[in-house]
């Protein structure tokens, strides 16, 4: 008599038909254990079964890619024998029920995924978003969610040692109930010395390895399973509690265990803890794991083999060493201070065999488990769209106004408050922060350095889905062209609502798809990321909001800043002032802050076009000829200036000839541009002429204001110190009811 | 000049301190790990950044018990060049090797920045070649760095000429803009801002290299 009724295979979040599929692979019920066990490694989180048929689609190749999706973060080669782990993963609900630990684990599971391959976490960014901070109901909750997932990234990046060194935070109603915090890690190693999540060796043993393992993180859906919560006595917060000093010692021990040879393969326990690092481990070599739970160490007493297989506990990793060798293994931890316990041995029969002293509690097959999730090939029709196409009326009276609104947005705003509470310069590698284009670290070992762009625009990808997608792979790529590297390889991070609506699933298609264009056009290969489903609230889903980390590798040199160095240099608009209409306006800030309405389509991108801009840009910033360079993106060109000018309060004359309407001109967001400003003007336009990008010199830098006129008209005419002391106290000044909630 | 940089569990600017003591500044550095008590007969032992023992108690109140920190205090007592950085600052006031202590940031959020600083004294190994008009360029990093003591020591350490350094922009609220002090025997300073990571133009800034060429140049062993 099976002790699984419908009711709790329903609780599980599993269907009926997944059920029966679990009884075919068995060969017969499962106990409540494996059911479990299934509905973890079955989840959307972990198979990626509303999305997995549609990443297939996804460039996943290169000369430089060592590793691609599949493993715990991807892998490139960066050449001298050196490679780069790195991988962006989102911590989205847990950070809205618990915003400091949510975020704070967050970050350990990334850095996690990237150590377990033998990689030293050498950067870390993120990407959030939240609800408005004014907003009329949410803003004190908003403003209570940003500063404890602030707090949350500051402490355990922090303590554990890995700087911040950029990412990006915009604000939108639509994250009201759903915020999303999307960390990105990257580690460097020597190629030779790559470990990876097999459980390799038959007879091997298999070793549990730092902290131990609680009731916290228990999977959400087991908190409704009848026999669960008699057990239990109370329901614990499905959050877990990250420990940084932990993860620091855990990192450390790892890295030693591994150079000791004595480690034949090691994964870390993330989502879905034990159950997932053992059946995955078992599955990738083809092998299985055959171990008891009495051994594993645990906080409390009386936990029970379903509560120990899904526990969520943090900072743990699993480990099988070459048989013979484990005391090596057991030596260095034992020095870090950390547990590390053997609880069983690698098997050649491919089944996960879960004892309880002894008496065998679970057993499945790992390849079914870890594999053969059911894929599904969820109806799509078209992306939900919830604005409208034309254009509203809209004429300015105050362009110079128009500016400071933006100066004053949460999206366009100085956001050092945030990022000062970010140790980003630990380490000693980062040749450039947080507040810049891209972010750079220094590989100390070789004469190369890394350069990072992580970006994301929910309001184009709301507007059109694909053609979003292919203007994020294009700003990031133009961001790192602006350093003076190029692309090498991407991880994604597709934050969308609930999948089994068709028009959701349609944005997660397209957004997919273009993509993939995309990163194939600009060589830049997905190598891993992450698909986070299910973020709405009551109905609402968020903006389909893709992110995307790209990766690229330049000499060890000091970039060109985005802000002016000197007076008299001039400017020069690489890429031109570009095309645009009322209809492509409607994604841009300056409908949102200024006309607070969103309408149309994003902007058009032409990919040829786009890359013939960056080809020119990276060749003339690696000669030196770019004194400073900086993207045009949200703002569009007003914007780019105003940024320009506020490191060191130098100014510009800007005349333009152009025949668009001033709102158009100043503040539309057209891509393939780049503002250069130079004293080698004539090698500067021979580079742009030899790759057929326009290169209008649109000005000069200097003075203390930004003016800018078109064809004999003022436009705008501010004074830096005003525009910037705007931008500079926005975001604090906005967070200051804070202290009041 | 051999430097030993010691190595706590949760010390995270360790590799920092060695790389600016041994290629930035081309002298020897040797990490000592906190469980040992030899000294590996280093000229000058550092205290580095980080979280020492995870410091989830107070900054540094568990490292004072380590090992090596009896040995460190007993090279101190000898006249021995101790120099603690951030949380080596927040190790050596709880331990007694420096007064007062470091308590939150005002504002109570961890500041990561550059900031200046002007020399308030010549007369230590560690400031010895830095001219007193000079301005240093370097970053902190640090949620406790708020330097704190009562009247009667901050009056003793002017009084001594103790004070190491000042914040020209004061970050964190830091008594009389206290930003690095001195011992009593003037062989022991601990300082909020990291000078080892500022000792190559890559980072942004070269000007914790004159702390480090001041140790080289009163150390009577230097390879100069």
């Amino acid at each position: 008599m099976s002790e699984i009724t419908p009711e709790i295979v329903q609780s599980h979040q599993l269907t009926l038909d997944e059920y029966q599929r679990i009884v075919a692979i068995l060969g017969r019920e499962p106990n409540l254990t494996e059911l479990g066990i299934f509905s973890v490694m079955w989840s959307e989180h972990c198979s990626y079964k509303s999305s997995r048929i549609h990443l297939k689609k996804l460039p996943t190749h290169g000369p430089r890619v060592v590793q691609g999706p599949g493993e715990n973060a991807g892998i490139l080669d960066i050449g001298d024998g050196w490679c780069i782990a790195f991988k962006i993963e989102s911590h989205n609900h847990p950070s809205f029920i618990e915003p400091f630990q949510g975020a704070a684990t967050g970050v350990g599971g990334i850095l996690r995924d990237i150590f377990t391959m033998g990689a030293r976490p050498i950067a870390v960014m993120d990407a959030l978003r939240f609800g408005p901070l004014d907003d009329a109901a949410a803003g004190p909750r908003n403003r209570r969610i940003l500063s404890g997932v602030v707090g949350g990234i500051a402490h355990y990046g922090n303590c554990f040692g890995v700087p911040t060194v950029g990412g990006e935070c915009v604000f939108e109603p639509s994250y009201n109930g759903n915020p999303l915090i999307n960390v990105f890690a990257l580690g460097v190693f020597k190629r030779d010395q790559i470990f990876y999540g097999k459980a390799t060796g038959v007879g091997n043993p298999v070793i549990y390895v730092g902290a131990k393992t609680g009731r916290d993180g228990i999977h959400g859906a087991s908190m409704a399973s009848a026999e669960f919560t008699e057990e239990s006595k109370q329901k614990r917060p499905n959050v877990q509690v990250g420990d940084p000093f932990m993860e620091k010692l855990l990192l450390e021990a790892c890295l030693d265990a591994m150079a000791t040879g004595a480690v034949a393969g090691i994964q870390d326990m993330g989502a879905a803890g034990l159950t997932c690092s053992t059946c995955e481990m078992g599955s990738r070599a083809g092998t299985g794991i055959d171990f008891d739970l009495a051994h594993v160490p645990q906080r409390e007493i009386g936990m029970t083999p379903y509560e120990i297989m899904l526990s969520e506990s943090q900072e743990r990793m699993l480990l099988v060493a070459h048989a013979g060798r484990e005391n090596e293994v057991l030596d260095v931890f034992k020095r870090w201070g950390l547990d590390a316990v053997i609880i069983g041995r690698v098997t050649g029969d491919g089944m996960l065999r879960v004892r309880n002293h002894d008496a065998i509690v679970a057993e499945i097959p790992s390849r079914q488990l870890a594999d053969e999730a059911p894929l599904y090939n969820r109806p799509y029709t078209e992306p939900l769209r919830t604005a409208p196409v034309a254009a509203p009326a809209f004429v300015s009276n105050d362009l110079t106004g128009d500016l400071l609104t933006l100066a004053a947005s949460g999206d366009l705003c100085d956001k050092s408050w945030i990022w000062e509470q970010y140790d980003y310069t630990v380490r000693t590698n980062t040749i450039a922060g947080p507040g810049l284009d891209a972010a750079i670290v220094r590989v100390k070992e070789t004469d190369t350095s890394i350069a990072m762009s992580l970006d994301g625009n929910g309001r184009y990808s709301l507007l059109d889905s694909r053609e979003a997608a292919k203007l994020l792979v294009a700003e990031c790529c133009r961001n790192l062209a602006c350093v003076g590297a190029l692309p090498i390889g991407t991880t994604n991070c597709l934050n969308f609502g609930n999948p089994e609506r068709p028009e959701i699933m349609a944005q997660l298609v397209a957004t997919i798809e273009g993509m993939a264009e995309a990163c194939a056009f600009f060589d830049a290969p997905i190598t891993g990321g992450n698909v986070s489903l299910y973020n709405e609230t009551l109905g609402d889903p968020v903006f389909p909001s893709p992110v995307l980390g790209i990766v690229g590798v330049m000499q060890t040199v000091l970039p060109p800043g985005i802000a002016f160095r000197c007076d008299g240099r001039d400017i020069v608009l690489i890429g031109g002032i570009g095309a645009a209409d009322e209809t492509r306006m409607g994604g841009t800030q300056y409908a949102k802050q200024v006309l607070q309405q969103m309408w149309g389509l994003p902007p058009k991108i032409d990919l040829e076009f786009e890359k013939r801009v960056h080809e020119a840009v990276r060749e003339i910033v690696i000669a030196g000829l770019a004194e400073t360079a900086h993207d045009l993106s949200d703002g569009g060109l007003a914007w780019a200036l105003a940024e320009s000018t506020f490191k060191a309060g130098i100014g510009a004359t800007i005349a333009l000839d152009s025949g668009l309407r001033p709102e158009l001109l100043l503040f539309h967001e057209g891509p393939s541009r780049v503002l250069v400003s130079t004293s080698e003007l004539s090698r500067v336009i021979e580079i742009c002429e030899r790759h057929r990008v326009p290169a209008p010199v649109i000005g000069r830098t200097g003075s203390a204001r930004l003016r800018i006129e078109n064809r004999g008209d003022l436009l705008i005419d501010a004074r830096v110190s005003e525009v910037k002391g705007i931008w500079s106290t926005a975001l604090e000044s906005a967070l200051h009811a804070e202290t009041h909630v | 000049m051999r430097f030993g940089v010691v190595v706590f569990p949760g010390s995270n600017c360790d590799h920092d301190a060695w790389y600016a003591t041994s290629r930035n500044l081309g002298q020897s550095a040797e990490f000592l790990w906190h469980q040992d008590t030899n000294l590996k007969g280093c000229d000058c032992v550092i205290l580095p950044g980080g979280f020492s023992y995870g410091d989830y108690l107070r900054c540094g109140a568990i490292a004072r018990f380590s090992p090596i920190m009896a040995a460190v205090k007993r090279f101190a007592a000898d006249g021995g060049l101790v120099f603690g950085i951030c949380n080596g600052f927040q190790i050596l006031t709880e331990c007694g090797l420096l007064p007062g202590m470091l308590v939150r940031n005002r504002g109570l959020r961890f500041i990561c920045r550059e900031v200046r600083l002007t020399p308030a004294t010549r007369n230590s190994a560690f400031t010895c070649d830095i001219p007193l008009d000079a301005e240093l360029r370097m970053p902190i990093a640090h949620g406790e760095g708020c330097y704190t003591a009562d009247e009667r020591t901050l009056d003793q350490l002017a009084a001594e000429d103790r004070i190491a350094f000042r914040y020209i922009e004061n970050p964190n609220g830091s008594m009389r803009d206290i930003a690095g002090i001195l011992s009593a025997e003037r062989n022991v300073l601990g300082m909020m801002p990291h000078p080892e990571r500022a000792t190559e133009p890559l980072v942004g800034s070269t000007d914790g290299l004159a702390i480090f060429r001041s140790l080289v140049s009163a150390c009577p062993v230097a390879t100069r």
